[in-house]
């Protein structure tokens, strides 16, 4: 298992009632509480990585989780490199996942 | 009336706009995030308000009253994402004479009068990133800058892994989301600040298998009191709730000194963590290591400051990295002000502190004033306090011992350690701008927050480099579209009041 | 113990003048002030163009040097080795396109004039321009392509060149400032004063790009070189969607101005990397270097002409440079005729990076005693339309 929200009916702090926002994740629907990050919602649905990196092709996800480190890069409704930690999720928003490769160089 | 605009707005930029309005400034306090608190007191977003979100914070109630305070002022305009991507001289900056004083400005050329920052700040105002953000260009009378810190995670091999994160985005996501990163989770590197970490992983439900830090006791004693616990009272106490788990931390997490996180493991994401001893200059000591099980890694090893908005506007910068300021937080450049985390690593009171005494003295006030003697007292203990914190865990030389050749040491650009060193071998080069271009390190879209300061000390030791360049420079202060930039707004006009447009 | 040549500058310029110098046998130090390419090269571009000159010296200057790169690319990559990073030699090519009724005609036109100089300029219409650059504009109204130009990435060029001539026994020394001349009892140079104290050369190139003008005066035989201000942005990495290096055709009417006054044009290209670089500006505003939003407002407007698709591309760094310029627009390439043992390798403006191999080229025949090959003359300091700018200038 990985990241998950703590249920509000445990929750010490007592988080008032959530209205669901639902986004599409490469297609998928996938649901959060309003006012989660992008970032969040899919980590707490249980997928830690959401982007491969150009070169070597690897898994990332969030990082720094404050908007610094843009590992967590992905396109929202057709913008790209849209930082997943830092951008609310809106219902409804289509989020695509980024794997950008190197351009074919002709020597 | 004199125009203070106030970017930032955790502890420090919330103290600087009240009291810049106190002394009766006209202020404009902008953050890039959508919530005012800054990185202290990031909470459930307004969607979801939590009936005791004061449990997770020190301060919690302060902090409501400095907003509501903040926000029902009609002299306070309070702009939430609000990115500020560049800071440019002002067409009129040529009527600043050597003195700093005004030569030449109209009415505004009051004798004895605080020089008027000759500076525009451009600001993008809309969703994190969005496409199509409107556009504002400000030119204040005073800037005070309070960006504040973020984590600094050295590189250990498998440090790519999904699953591990800084420790500060650990936090991020308890206090922003109550989503916690992990279910077992290790908390790893260097300072107080893990502590509260740990405390805010418990209370979110992750069971933190151990916290380890990278100091020795001997270290730690030399600035604090020989008891760990004794740290997260002095980082500004945890909440209630965090003070609760703290306790449980405390009785119930081992808490290891001289003990450090030196790889992470995992196919595409992480499983597990070697932890090993380290001695006094963090270099593992062999036969110490052990296989962990965990499925979050949370790292930190101290903190970097945001400097771009600062170098943007030509503050100069201590030789340990952080903005310049005299007693009353004035930067190197007139009419300049900077207080929190930018000019030096201090905490919430710090932050407090420094961000009241800025606020006062940019709208017109001085630090010998009356009104802000308690903050004035306040700022030189917490100096002293910045001061322990750097001679109890500041980075030691011997963490690069736990690099392999395959380790990234810039996780955008993906260079790893082996080939970082080998370029630099062959090029020769002395210059950090032409390591940057012939090993691509820094290049990337972070434009190198994460990996600038690692790069630097693995490529030029502590001895600088010939060309003088810093990897905190970026006049670009955050990704802009191309769009956006076209239609940025036309050069300001260079008189008036607080210019609030939108193309 | 004295060199036979001390360089000054560790740009591209000095970089290629170094190495030709060492290849020659020559005993050679290059003195530079910071680091290498930390000046202008290291803060501009790669394009190696034949398609921005029209008929004249610069241009078979040019031609020359795009007929050297090829074969240097290959030399350097096989002297230095695969732990050394690639120089990113891309021939590429450029196509240069009008975006106006009016712009279409003189842009032909050019082409014409190029061809007869031996340029490979093709005229092709504009359903064949968005065949080779299918995110093109739709709006273009001509085109002409230009197999010929390429790119490389003048850092790691500079490095390479410096890297290999080392290997051919050159001495670099950064961080170290060259202040003055050293002179013997007739006059002549013998060596420059530095931070680091004397050095003694036999003879001395001055390749420091926008700074000659100061240095050259502090020698004693002022050049008249000017900053001539540039910025480029960058792009994050996306889906590679720009293939040649493409511009508008108002570029030629920046690059021959003299106007001091900011003018933009746009040329857009990829990188190896990914990103995208969209240039540029020129403006001279002395050696200041503070970022100013209108001068990218300008740059990003012009490029959105030309790859509208760039709307939603993220700028992340904006970098600039000075290009060393020349008031009658062609490099000084050559001996000083007022200063017995200077050389001059200098003012190539917005193509020092292109045409750094052929320069070296003609001060290492030069030097040599040999004949190159090309004629050096029309880049002498000595050339009647630099004339008038020395004589301004000592007056
Ligand atoms: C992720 C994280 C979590 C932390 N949690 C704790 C904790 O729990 N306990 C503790 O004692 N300390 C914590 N710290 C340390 C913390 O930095 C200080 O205690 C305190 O928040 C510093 O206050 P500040 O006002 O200087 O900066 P910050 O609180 O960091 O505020 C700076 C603000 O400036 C804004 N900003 C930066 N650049 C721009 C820009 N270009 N345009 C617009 N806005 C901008 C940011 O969005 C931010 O809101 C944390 C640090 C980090 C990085
Ligand atoms: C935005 C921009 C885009 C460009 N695009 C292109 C392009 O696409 N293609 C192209 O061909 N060209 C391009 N150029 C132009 C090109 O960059 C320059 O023509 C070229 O770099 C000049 O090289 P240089 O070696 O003469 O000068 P520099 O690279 O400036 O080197 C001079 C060196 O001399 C050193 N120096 C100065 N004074 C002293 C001293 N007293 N003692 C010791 N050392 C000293 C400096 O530190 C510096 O390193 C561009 C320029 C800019 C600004
Ligand atoms: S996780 Fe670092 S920017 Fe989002």
């Amino acid at each position: 298992m990985s990241a998950r929200m703590l249920p509000a009916g445990s929750d010490p702090i007592r988080p008032g009632p959530t209205a669901p926002v639902t986004i599409h994740v490469d297609g998928e629907p996938v649901t959060g509480a309003a006012g989660q990050t992008i970032a969040g919602i899919v980590l707490a649905n249980g997928r830690l990585a959401w982007r491969r990196t150009s070169s070597d092709g690897r898994p990332r996800g969030l990082f720094c989780g404050i908007g610094v480190c843009f590992d967590c890069i992905v396109t929202v409704n057709g913008d790209r490199d849209v930082r997943a930690c830092q951008r609310r999720a809106c219902d409804g928003d289509v989020v695509s996942s980024q794997h950008d490769e190197l351009p074919e160089v002709h020597r | 009336m004199t125009e203070v605009l106030v970017v930032g707005a955790g502890p420090a930029g919330l103290a600087a706009a009240l009291a810049a309005r106190a002394r009766g400034a006209a202020v404009t306090l902008l953050d890039a995030a959508d919530e005012l608190g800054g990185q202290y007191w990031r909470h459930l977003p307004p969607q979801r308000p939590a009936a005791r979100e004061r449990a997770l914070h020190h301060g919690w109630a302060r902090f409501e009253r400095m907003r509501r305070e903040l926000e029902a002022d009609p002299g306070c305009e309070v702009l939430t994402s609000a990115q500020v991507w560049a800071i440019e001289p002002a067409d009129d900056d040529g009527r600043v004479g050597a003195d700093g004083r005004l030569i030449d400005g109209g009415d505004r050329a009051v004798a004895g009068a605080a020089a008027r920052a000759a500076l525009v700040v451009h600001v993008l105002v809309g969703p994190v990133d969005g496409a199509d953000r409107v556009a504002r260009s400000i030119r204040p009378d005073a800037l005070v800058l309070a960006t504040g810190a973020h984590d600094r995670t050295l590189p250990f091999p498998g440090w790519d892994l999904p699953g591990v994160f800084t420790a500060g985005a650990a936090q991020a996501l308890a206090k922003g989301e109550r989503v916690a990163v992990g279910e077992r989770v290790v908390v790893a590197g260097a300072g107080p600040f893990l502590l509260p970490v740990a405390a805010s992983l418990a209370a979110t439900g992750a069971r933190v298998v151990g916290v380890h830090e990278a100091n020795r006791p001997g270290r730690l004693a030399a600035g604090w009191l020989p008891r760990p616990w004794a740290l997260i009272g002095a980082v500004g106490k945890a909440g209630e709730l965090a003070g609760y788990a703290w306790n449980h931390v405390r009785h119930r997490i081992p808490y290891r000194t001289g003990s450090a996180v030196v790889a992470a493991h995992g196919t595409d994401r992480v499983e597990a963590v070697t932890i090993a001893s380290l001695d006094r200059d963090w270099r593992p000591i062999a036969g110490t290591e052990r296989r962990v099980e965990a499925d979050a890694v949370c790292v930190s090893h101290g903190f970097t400051p945001r400097l771009e908005l600062p170098i943007a506007a030509g503050c100069a910068i201590t030789s340990d990295r952080f903005v310049v300021v005299d007693a009353g937080q004035g930067t190197s450049v007139a009419g300049v002000y900077a207080a929190g985390e930018i000019t030096g690593i201090g905490g919430v009171d710090a932050a407090l502190a420094e961000g009241a005494v800025a606020g006062h003295v940019a709208a017109g006030g001085s630090p010998t004033d009356a009104e802000i003697s308690r903050e004035m007292r306040a700022r030189r203990t917490t100096t002293d306090f910045a001061g322990r914190i750097e001679a109890s865990h500041g980075i030691r030389s011997g963490w690069t011992a736990w690099l392999d050749d395959d380790t990234l040491v810039c996780r955008c650009e993906e260079v790893p350690y082996g080939r970082l060193r080998a370029t630099g071998d062959a090029t020769c080069s002395t210059g950090l701008r032409s390591l940057k271009l012939t090993t691509r390190a820094g290049l990337g879209i972070c434009q190198g927050r994460i990996c600038g300061r690692t790069v630097e000390h693995l490529l030029g030791g502590d001895g600088g480099f010939a060309d003088g360049v810093s990897t905190d420079r970026r006049p670009i202060a955050a990704p802009v579209r191309l769009a956006e930039l076209a239609g940025a707004s036309a050069p300001n006009r260079p008189e008036g009041h607080l210019r609030k447009e939108t193309p | 113990m004295g060199y036979d040549v001390a360089v000054i500058g560790a740009g591209i310029v000095g970089a290629a003048c170094a190495r030709a110098l060492a290849a020659e046998g020559l005993r050679v130090v290059v003195l530079e002030r910071d680091a290498a390419a930390s000046g202008t090269t290291g803060r501009g571009e790669g394009n190696l163009l034949v398609s921005d000159k029209g008929p004249g010296p610069e241009l078979v200057l040019a031609q020359r040097a795009a007929a050297l790169w090829p074969g240097t690319v290959a030399a350097l990559a096989d002297e230095l080795g695969p732990d050394f990073p690639a120089v990113e030699y891309e021939p590429k090519g450029g196509l240069v396109v009008a975006t106006t009724e009016q712009g279409a005609e003189p842009l032909a036109a050019f082409a014409q004039t190029q061809r007869a100089a031996g340029v490979d300029a093709r005229v092709i219409g504009v359903d064949d321009a968005l065949a080779l650059e299918p995110h093109l504009a739709r709006g273009i109204t001509a085109a002409v392509h230009y197999p010929e130009d390429a790119q490389v990435q003048p850092v790691v060029a500079t490095e390479a060149l410096l890297a290999s001539a080392r290997r051919h026994g050159a001495e670099v020394r950064t961080g170290v400032e060259v202040t003055g001349a050293l002179r013997d009892a007739q006059g002549r140079l013998r060596g420059v004063a530095t931070t680091a104290g004397e050095i003694a050369a036999d003879r001395v190139v001055l390749a420091a790009g926008p700074w000659t003008g100061e240095i050259s005066s502090r020698l004693g035989a002022h050049l008249p070189v000017r900053p001539r201000r540039g910025m480029v942005l960058v792009t994050t990495r996306m889906p590679h969607r720009v293939f040649r290096k493409v511009y508008d055709g108002d570029y030629f009417g920046a690059t021959q101005s003299s106007d001091a006054a900011l003018q933009t044009s746009s040329v857009v290209e990829s990188t190896a990397a990914g990103t995208v670089l969209v240039g540029s500006s020129r403006e001279q505003v002395g050696f200041d270097d503070r970022m100013r939003v209108e001068v990218l407002r300008q740059v990003a407007a012009k490029a959105l002409r030309l790859f509208p698709f760039l709307s939603g591309a993220s700028v992340m760094r904006a970098y600039g440079g000075f290009r060393p310029y020349m008031p009658d627009h062609l490099p000084v390439i050559g001996a000083d005729h007022r200063l017995d043992g200077l050389w001059h390798a200098t003012g190539h403006e917005g193509a020092g990076i292109g045409l750094s191999l052929a320069t070296a080229e003609l001060i290492a025949a030069g030097i040599a005693g040999r004949a190159a090959p090309i004629d050096p003359s029309p880049f002498s300091p000595q050339r009647a339309s630099l004339a008038p700018h020395l004589a301004e200038e000592a007056a």
